[in-house]
């Protein structure tokens, strides 16, 4: 290791061999950088898996157009959708097809947990706006309080799940009803609800007696292939212009809940001001470390200033001991994180884990954060005035 | 006016600490001229100027008053980067020997080539564990100052010194812990240099045994030079 640092360096890695010189010094620094890279990754891991799970009920479906009450800022929120809107869409020569989208939290009292289900109700004879693994089983929903249940629901344990089959489906209580589910599908807890249910929009409007059947959450729209998604969402507002609506690609629907989840919902914000905790903490263990350093050390940098050696020289120093520790704090950092992390997703089932992408970014943060509060370290350089030494 | 025949070129020299009633003079116009090559020992009690006059001859102090020209280079209203670059070519001997503690001997030696650039790996370890083994210690290379006693710290700290050839060393009593056969060596090595390469040595110390080795004493009393005694011949 000294031998690589003094040939990349073109000098003695004095910053390596005095952060070892201090082993007890050296370990609390790593610790440091460690802990702050765990907040950070946890935090991360947290606001990505919300990414995630926020666009995952958008994959058990297919579809072009996604028309949504004004105040509709995520797939399970917002107002009706009159029924009459999707036959004025079809009138627009690229759509081909339309459905309603029920929606609603469905409670299952399971005794010690009590779990609640985000429920879909669609047609069961449109399994061209379901995913195509979804698409295959939808048959069974033309069955009265007939469901296909989330096997990877949070309380839902794994045998559980594998058992539900057309021969032996899973029956239980919700809303006054009897549900049956006949057949899963892999949907996983959110941050809304503990998983998922599909069931047909009559099944749901049994659940829901106060729903109507005019008036579902969201209006679904496949286009003709090569149509262009925006542009007939604009040609659609033009069409139908009603302030109370929102129509916009399948696809801007989901950046923007995403970003709604992420920037207005307090979970979202809390999980970034995590990131901005975890920084602050690890450049102000590592300022504290290496000041602390500079300090101890204010003789000898003044006999160096006193033969020649200039700022950028000290500078190089201390910003070598910096990067150094975030390049070693990084290792047990994202070990740490992603240990945790993996717990995390086992306890809540959310898909918690660290990207590529994720892990790249946070090392080159911790290294750049760590060389700007090795700068800041620097001005206690000051201090080491040569002419005291005589 | 610069003059090739000397290392160090002090007129005039005047020097204050402190501000307001505090202000209280140090040093009461000095004239210097030191030779290339020479060996002086500056003598004087305690509180006499001798450390101030050093750190003015050395850049480690802004000049107030009167001139000093160190190696051909005027150092009243010189510039910091200037002061650093002129440093390079002085070798400084303090008194504490402020090694580098998670340096070894050879990579403390090392720290007096290396800012003066890049030069060899290999080269530059020769350099140092030469001078090392001038002063004594070619057996204690690589070992790290809390391994060593007072007088082999000394040695490496006198070392680090003069391994890159300095025109000038200015040393603060740099024998007080070394023993009488080991500071004859250091005082006889600094004088071959001085014969070699003209190095010049201004050195402050109290030693009388020195002082019969000296080509020249000079005598601070309450920041006056009172004294200045050629003892060669
Ligand atoms: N940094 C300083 N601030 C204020 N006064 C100082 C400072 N350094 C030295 N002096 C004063 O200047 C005078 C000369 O001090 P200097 O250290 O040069 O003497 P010296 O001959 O080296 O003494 P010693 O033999 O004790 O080392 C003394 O009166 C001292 O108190
Ligand atoms: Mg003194």
């Amino acid at each position: 290791m000294s031998r690589l640092l003094e040939r990349l360096l073109g000098r003695l890695p004095i910053g390596w061999l005095q952060l070892v010189h201090q082993r007890g010094r050296f370990a609390a620094a790593l610790s440091g950088v460690a802990f702050a890279n765990v907040l950070v990754f946890v935090q991360l891991g947290l606001m990505s898996s919300m990414g995630v799970s926020t666009l995952r009920p958008y994959q058990f479906f297919q579809g072009d157009i996604l028309i949504s009450a004004a105040d509709a800022n995520t797939l399970t929120e917002g107002g009706n959708v009159a029924r009459q809107w999707m036959l004025q869409a079809l009138a627009d020569p690229d759509v081909v097809a339309g459905m309603g989208l029920f929606v609603a939290l469905v409670p299952w009292d399971r005794g010690e947990t009590d779990i609640s289900l985000t429920t879909f109700g669609i047609d069961p004879f449109r399994a061209d706006f379901l995913a195509p693994e979804i698409a295959a089983d939808i048959g069974v929903l033309q069955v009265q309080d007939a469901a296909i249940l989330d096997r990877l629901a949070r309380g839902l344990t794994q045998e559980e799940a594998a058992a539900i089959r057309l021969q032996t489906p899973l029956s239980f209580e919700s809303q006054g009803r009897t549900l049956t589910a006949y057949d899963t599908f892999a949907g996983g807890g959110g941050f809304g609800g503990d998983g998922y249910l599909l069931v047909s929009d009559q099944t749901f409007l049994s659940l829901f007696p106060a729903r109507s059947s005019g008036a579902p959450d969201h209006i679904l729209l496949r286009l003709s292939p090569g149509a262009q998604p925006d542009a007939v969402a604009d040609r659609l507002k033009t069409l139908i212009a009603d302030p109370t609506l929102r129509i916009r690609s399948y696809a801007d629907a989901m950046d923007e809940e995403v970003r709604f989840q992420q920037t207005q919902r307090p979970t979202g914000v809390i999980f970034g001001f995590g990131v901005l905790i975890g920084v602050l903490v690890g450049i102000v263990i590592v300022f504290q470390v290496l000041s602390a350093d500079v300090a101890d050390h204010l003789r000898e940098y003044a006999t160096f200033k006193a033969m020649g050696y200039g700022q950028s020289f000290f500078l190089g120093v201390v910003v070598e001991e910096a990067v150094i520790l975030g390049m070693l704090g990084f290792i047990p950092g994202v070990i740490a994180g992603w240990g945790i992390l993996t717990l995390m997703a086992r306890v809540t089932t959310l898909p918690l884990f660290i990207s590529f992408g994720m892990a790249v970014t946070v090392f080159i943060g911790t290294v750049v954060f760590s060389a700007l509060s090795g700068m800041i370290a620097t001005r206690r350089l000051a201090a080491a005035d040569p002419a005291d030494l005589f | 006016m610069p003059d090739e025949d000397f290392s160090i070129q002090a007129s005039a020299l005047n020097h204050w600490f402190g501000t307001g009633e505090a202000r209280k003079q140090a040093l009461f116009d000095i004239d210097l001229r030191i030779k290339r090559g020479s060996f002086v020992v500056m003598v004087g009690a305690s509180g006499s100027g001798k450390t101030t006059l050093l750190t003015l001859l050395g850049c480690l102090r802004e000049i107030q008053d009167g001139s000093v020209i160190l190696l051909g280079k005027e150092l009243r209203h010189a510039t910091p980067a200037q002061n650093v670059r002129l440093r390079r070519r002085l070798g400084f001997i303090f008194q504490a020997h402020n090694l580098h503690e998670s340096l070894t001997a050879r990579q403390n030696v090392l720290m007096g080539l290396q800012v003066k650039g890049h030069i060899d790996k290999t080269a530059s370890d020769r350099a140092a564990a030469h001078v090392l083994g001038l002063l004594g210690l070619a057996d204690r290379l690589d070992y790290l100052p809390a391994n060593l006693s007072g007088g082999q710290k000394q040695r490496v700290a006198i070392g680090r010194a003069i391994v890159g050839n300095p025109d000038v060393v200015l040393a603060d009593e740099p024998t007080a812990a070394l023993d009488w056969d080991t500071a004859a060596n250091v005082v006889d090595l600094l004088k071959r240099l001085g014969q070699a390469r003209g190095t010049s040595t201004l050195m402050v110390t109290h030693d009388n045994r020195i002082l019969d080795r000296a080509d020249r004493v000079l005598t601070l009393e309450d920041g006056r030079l009172v004294g200045d005694e050629d003892r060669r011949a």
